[in-house]
């Protein structure tokens, strides 16, 4: 059996520890709410854990649609960005991932075989961790660039309106 | 904002949550994100408020009197004996938990404090220690804690989280109203100085100049003026309106949000051309630059300086001479209005009861405080055919609506914005039923939690009701979120940036000036943000 396959075959046990590490993350008295309220209107946070950890899952493991997986993380981690999380703390999950299988595998045969394939994929969930970053510091990008906008259109219209002069610009001014 | 960690603190890092011990001595944290700045000690001293200094809710010391204990336990001890609502909610909440899950703050943050029970908790265990006896011999044993520094900050940091919505009381099967507990609570902060400059600013400008933003008398009429040249560029149409006319028989007073500040600022040309269209009609209406603001940062400090804020409009009403107000759209100045305007300033007995000069309809809704909405204004003039109207102007719109928490849970608005939408749009999507009406989430920005330097906050406690409209975006195409309030015109744009980038806001009455027809009108090509009008694309290129 290669990797793929008994990761397949361990999908919703692996999907579920996941899910309950992204959830550990929060504070004790959070968590039950995380896991017990279905309702995707009730609990955004965990109705997002839930669903995008199994796309994350199926579409990282069997290589993908890498807009997909994008789209999952940006899901948790545009969340996870207005958080009381350190960056560490917030991307921790995507790290977690190689502990989880590399503990899968022990309970079952020894690594024998897979050593190969496994420093493989786990060379791909270190890609997949840059690529959080970079989904992670996008979010809080997007986050100050809303509070300078929220300044400018907030002072620049009524300084424009009322005569005095305003403009700045959106682009480096040409020499 | 968070700041850069420095290498040290990278070399800690820490892949786990925090230990959470029990909350009672889980000391606050502060954090840049979540917290608005201390209000500026000018701001302070201009309404005579106590305590005005610099100070900085991040340093070790804030800088209180001496006494400060004292001061804050005697403000309880007299709000208990005011309040018999207060008393009652500290007494009878069984703690059992149906509200904890309901707080927009709590679900955006999974942050236990933000759970509504935990947050009145938090002044609860105070009022046990020193207005109970068991508190009082069995201290923490009964949930009961001494008023200590930590204890104070941890109180200010999260009744600072709370935007007084009361989405958590409809769930409360006592009635408990936690908003109610927060007001208390930071009136009791206010005692100490404890203000933050998002609200006290604008409570200094409008108690002096009659405004949020300090913006005098000449300069309000020239931002009207701007919106009356807008509005001729767009239908060919000279609106005049009137200011601080004596013998009107209307005075209308709206946020100045809606004269400053974009998206806003459509809304209010949507009043000048509505009022314009009316004239004929009889409408005979004026707007004043003294009492230019509807709403009411006075609310957000405590109920004496709440009430010398409105008591402008009363004062403005009565030198004008006029027979009734009508107010503009907007959020928390309703729940003033209709909860507290009568008791605060009224009887405004040199009033009349209102009744719209083109209907004829008594509005007795507002017998007591001669104030009507102009969303219940508009529906009936909708209802009684009095408008020529085209939704197909607003046909590029695919829009829903955001019940404001305060017209919705504080005065029950629920149809009249809705029928007004479907009047003068013809794509109307409601969002999911636990997520409007009276179970609306909150914008995440109100009860002056709508600075910039709180971004994070705002964003978590926007979550919920981003969520929702994600969902309607998704899955009919919504691109408008419409909704009758100042502060969720002005914070709706970012919390869509962050959540739904795609969906953009707009006021109900912006709408209905867009689909208005009105006499002598030139070929509309564009709405009033000067985009487009469906199928008149190519006319604009040119």
């Amino acid at each position: 059996m290669n990797l793929k396959d008994l990761l397949s075959d361990k999908r919703s046990s692996l999907i579920k520890k996941w899910r309950n590490l992204l959830i550990e993350s929060y504070p004790a008295g959070t968590r039950r709410f995380l896991k017990s309220e279905k309702d995707q209107f009730a609990n955004p946070v965990g109705h997002v854990i839930s669903k995008d950890i199994e796309i994350l899952f199926d579409e990282f493991v069997h290589d993908g649609d890498i807009a997909k997986i994008t789209a999952s993380l940006e899901n948790i981690l545009r969340i996870r960005a207005v958080q009381d999380m350190k960056p560490s703390h917030a991307l921790a999950f995507v790290l977690q991932f190689k502990g989880l299988i590399r503990e899968e595998l022990k309970r079952g045969k020894p690594l024998n075989g897979l050593s190969g394939e496994l420093q493989a994929f786990e060379r791909k969930i270190d890609d997949l961790v840059l690529l959080a970053f970079d989904v992670y510091t996008n979010c809080r990008q997007r986050l100050y660039e809303i509070r300078v906008r929220e300044v400018k259109e907030q002072y620049g219209k009524l300084l424009e309106r009322t005569g005095v002069f305003y403009n700045i610009s959106e682009q480096e001014p040409s020499p | 904002m968070a700041e850069t960690p420095k290498p040290e603190e990278i070399a800690r890092i820490d892949h786990k949550a925090p230990l959470w011990e029990g909350w009672m001595n889980r000391p606050v944290d502060i954090r840049p994100g979540i917290y608005c700045y201390a209000a500026n000690p000018k701001n302070v001293e201009a309404v005579g408020m106590p305590n005005a200094r610099q100070w900085n809710p991040v340093d070790e010391d804030w800088k209180l009197p001496e006494n400060w204990q004292e001061i804050f336990i005697e403000g309880f001890k007299d709000r208990l004996g005011k309040f018999r609502s207060l008393k009652l909610f500290m007494d009878i909440c069984v703690r059992c938990g149906a509200c904890a899950d309901k707080c927009h703050f709590f679900i955006g943050s999974g942050d236990p404090k933000n759970m509504p029970v935990m947050r009145a908790e938090l002044l609860r265990s105070v009022y046990r220690k020193y207005f109970t006896t068991g508190g009082r011999i069995l201290g923490l044993l009964a949930g009961a804690r001494g008023l200590t520094d930590e204890v104070l900050k941890d109180i200010w940091y999260y009744l600072y989280q709370c935007t007084e919505c009361r989405r958590c009381s409809v769930f409360c099967p006592y009635g408990i109203d936690t908003a109610e507990v927060t007001i208390l609570g930071r009136e009791l902060t206010n005692l100490l100085g404890l203000n933050t400059d998002w609200i006290q600013a604008p409570v200094a400008n409008c108690y002096r100049t009659g405004n949020h933003l300090g913006i005098q008398p000449h300069a309000y009429k020239d931002m009207i003026d701007f919106f009356v040249d807008e509005i001729e560029e767009v239908t060919g149409v000279k609106v005049e309106p009137s200011f601080n006319r004596k013998g009107a028989e209307i005075l209308f007073i709206t946020p100045s949000g809606d004269v400053f500040a974009d998206p806003g600022t459509y809304t209010a040309m949507g009043y000048l051309i509505l009022f314009h269209y009316l004239q004929d009609q009889g409408l005979d209406i004026t707007w004043s630059t003294y009492a230019s603001e509807g709403g009411n940062f006075g609310y957000f400090t405590s109920h004496e300086m709440a009430k010398r804020l409105n008591a402008k409009m009363y004062a403005e009403a009565k030198r004008l001479g006029v027979k009734w107000i009508l107010g503009g759209e907007c959020g928390h100045m309703w729940r003033v209005i209709n909860q507290y305007m009568d008791t605060f300033n009224g009887p405004a007995d040199f009033l009349e009861e209102p009744v719209s000069p083109i209907t004829g309809t008594k509005f007795e809704n507002a017998k007591g405080t001669k104030m009507v909405h102009i969303v219940e204004f508009t529906a009936d003039l909708i209802k009684n055919n009095k408008l020529k109207l085209d939704p197909s102007r607003n046909d590029n719109l695919v829009v829903t609506f955001h019940d404001s928490c305060n017209p919705a849970r504080g005065m029950g608005f629920f149809e009249e914005p809705r029928y007004i939408i479907k009047n003068v749009c013809n794509n109307f999507y409601d969002m999911p039923p636990s997520t409007i009406r009276e179970q609306t989430f909150c914008c995440g920005s109100g009860a002056g939690l709508n600075a910039g330097e709180d971004m994070e906050l705002r964003m978590r406690g926007g979550l919920p009701r981003a969520n929702a409209v994600k969902y309607v975006h998704e899955k009919y195409g919504v691109n408008m979120l419409a909704c009758i309030c100042a502060i969720d015109r002005a914070v709706l744009p970012n919390l869509m940036e962050y959540w739904v980038p795609e969906v953009d806001v707009t006021g109900v009455h912006e709408m209905v000036g867009n689909a208005l027809i009105l006499d002598g009108e030139k070929e509309r090509t564009t709405n009033l943000r000067g985009e487009p009008l469906p199928g008149m694309e190519e006319e604009e290129d040119v």
